[in-house]
């Protein structure tokens, strides 16, 4: 059923000590990493653009960070999932920015961030407003970055309309990755979303703006496609308008060469101001999302790790440390030191290949132990990055979903718990949320629980597991499944 | 005959100043502004103010 989506299919248990070790050298101190071949199911040139794209691969999104930077505030259609003048701190989503900035401003901010985060590999631009309509700031923002980290990752989003006019600039700025924004690829389910977009010098509503719309964005991903320019679709699910049309629009993006698409859950509330959210518009459920992704399986490969970030969002997918370079933080001069990125990539070299072969030797010792009828299982996992179960439970805003069954170990989803205002409510409250946030999920692997949460998890039928703390994800989660079908867990462990 | 900005409900996105066909808006003090001597409501332009047509907020870029 997850054929279809990128994931890590591989690695080898090592001993805890040496996990340990490698760990608190933060480097990889074994001798036995394995390659770090391309996943068999992508070609080593396409490999070669994603591996170290957290949007873009599911297994580089635990490694490295990306930045965005709103320097591209003019849009040129109106959405009704968008207001334009919504603005809060405490709101983590797709649009939302607190502070505008040059290209001039940007450029040192990216510099600033890649010298306090040496996991940064990716620079987009992705709204408020339109990178490719308001090109001449997005342009001037990618040129100065480039001069000073020319090996960072330039990327942009755009609902498509202006980009024809630039993809031939893209290709010249060596831009390997663009975002699409395509909700229908039927007009007439484009007039529900889109009220207006401006085009040649006009104002134009209804069904004349979602074909000229609809148009616009085919023409750019043919043209992406066939320069070679790795494209993600993106797609807001936007229940009883356009959730049954996105399995068409999966198939015909894929048949139009995108590499990935994202189907992301429509976030509508009245107090946002838009449209949806004042007609009482709702978004979709974790169910109907999954649902429908799964229905989509065997066309475009499908994105389930993305987190709908903020526009100025800066850190790994689940972090968000924006608010530490806010620009008043921001020196007047920085210089770019570039060794602690470098000395940080050939650390993820090493690690990625280890925690790939530890997933293999995992994924052979299940399917010699386990009966391959078996039932998938579900499992969450506390984890700050790098693959690992490495994180208290009381400190998680988000737990990753892992589903295992006898053909290995793969990223579901992830299931947020910090997206309601928690400031107010008691430590009680929050656990009450964190349950309902694991609804379906009755094991999770934390490295480290207090021992009230942990009652009341088990109260609630949910078992937390420590013993796995600091080990890679693939390799817990494969010691749960057997533990639960049949091997003990300590036997599979130590393997 | 020109426009301007209500500058309430202007979100500074720079829509109008990247549109306009005199060169008549500019970013000054937090906020756009149009230059009363150079607007010409786009006259012999387009059919109507292009300022207007692409602001995303109604009722922004109004008779002076």
């Amino acid at each position: 059923m997850n054929a279809n989506v990128i994931s890590l299919d591989g690695l080898k248990v090592a001993s805890r000590d040496d996990l340990t070790k490698a760990i608190e050298s933060q480097g990889c101190e074994s001798s036995s990493c394995g390659s770090s071949d391309a996943p068999e199911d992508m070609d080593p040139t396409t490999w070669e653009k994603v591996k170290d794209h957290p949007c873009y691969s599911e297994e580089a999104h635990h490694y490295f960070a990306r930045m965005h930077v709103a320097v591209a505030p003019a849009c040129n259609i109106q959405c009704n999932y968008c207001n334009r003048k919504y603005d809060c701190a405490n709101e983590s989503r797709p649009g939302v920015v607190s502070e505008r900035l040059t290209p001039e401003q940007a450029a040192r901010k990216v510099i600033a961030v890649a010298n306090e985060i040496p996991q940064l590999s990716v620079l987009g631009i992705a709204g408020p407003g339109d990178s490719a309509y308001d090109w001449r700031k997005t342009k001037e923002t990618f040129t100065r970055v480039q001069q000073q980290l020319p090996d960072i990752k330039l990327c942009l989003s755009t609902n498509g309309l202006a980009l024809p006019d630039h993809v031939d600039e893209l290709l010249d700025m060596n831009i390997d990755h663009v975002t699409l924004t395509i909700n229908m690829i039927d007009p007439e389910i484009g007039t529900k979303i889109y009220p207006w977009i401006f085009w040649e010098k006009k104002r134009r509503t209804g069904l004349e703006a979602a074909q000229i719309l609809h148009e616009r964005q085919m023409q750019s991903l043919d043209m992406l496609h066939e320069r070679g320019i790795l494209v993600k679709v993106n797609s807001v699910m936007i229940p009883g308008i356009n959730d049954e049309h996105l399995m068409e629009v999966n198939r015909e993006v894929k048949a139009r060469g995108a590499f990935l698409h994202n189907i992301m859950p429509l976030i509508s509330a009245p107090e946002h101001g838009t449209v949806f959210g004042l007609q009482g518009q709702r978004g979709p459920t974790a169910k109907e999302l999954k649902k429908l992704q799964d229905a989509c399986a065997g066309g475009a490969n499908l994105m389930k790790h993305c987190r709908q970030c903020r526009a100025d969002a800066v850190g790994l997918l689940g972090e968000d440390r924006g608010q530490e370079f806010t620009m008043d933080l921001v020196p007047e001069e920085v210089t770019y030191d570039a060794s602690k990125r470098e000395a940080y990539r050939d650390w993820v070299a090493e690690e990625r290949g280890e925690r790939r072969a530890a997933a293999e030797t995992a994924k052979a010792e299940t399917q010699a132990a386990v009966n391959p009828d078996a039932e998938a299982m579900l499992i969450a996992v506390a984890t700050k990055g790098g693959g690992r179960i490495n994180q208290h439970f009381g400190h998680a805003t988000e737990f990753q979903v892992f589903e295992v069954d006898n053909d290995g170990v793969r990223f579901v989803t992830h299931r947020r718990c910090d997206n309601y205002c928690v400031g107010g409510y008691g430590e009680e409250d929050k656990l009450e949320l964190v349950i309902k946030t694991l609804e379906g999920i009755d094991t999770i692997l934390v490295a480290k629980i207090g021992g009230c949460p942990k009652d009341d998890l088990a109260a609630a039928g949910i078992e937390a597991i420590e013993d796995y703390a600091y080990e890679y994800i693939e390799t817990a989660v494969s010691a749960v499944y057997r533990a639960k079908n049949g091997l003990p867990a300590e036997e599979a462990e130590i393997a | 005959m020109s426009l301007k900005i209500v500058v309430e409900n202007c979100t500074v996105c720079g829509a109008c100043e990247f549109e306009c066909p005199n060169a008549a808006i500019r970013f000054e003090s937090d906020t756009y502004i149009i230059d009363p001597s150079l607007c010409t409501e786009c006259e012999g332009h387009a059919d109507n103010p292009q300022c207007a047509e692409v602001c995303p907020v109604p009722d922004t870029c109004v008779a002076a």
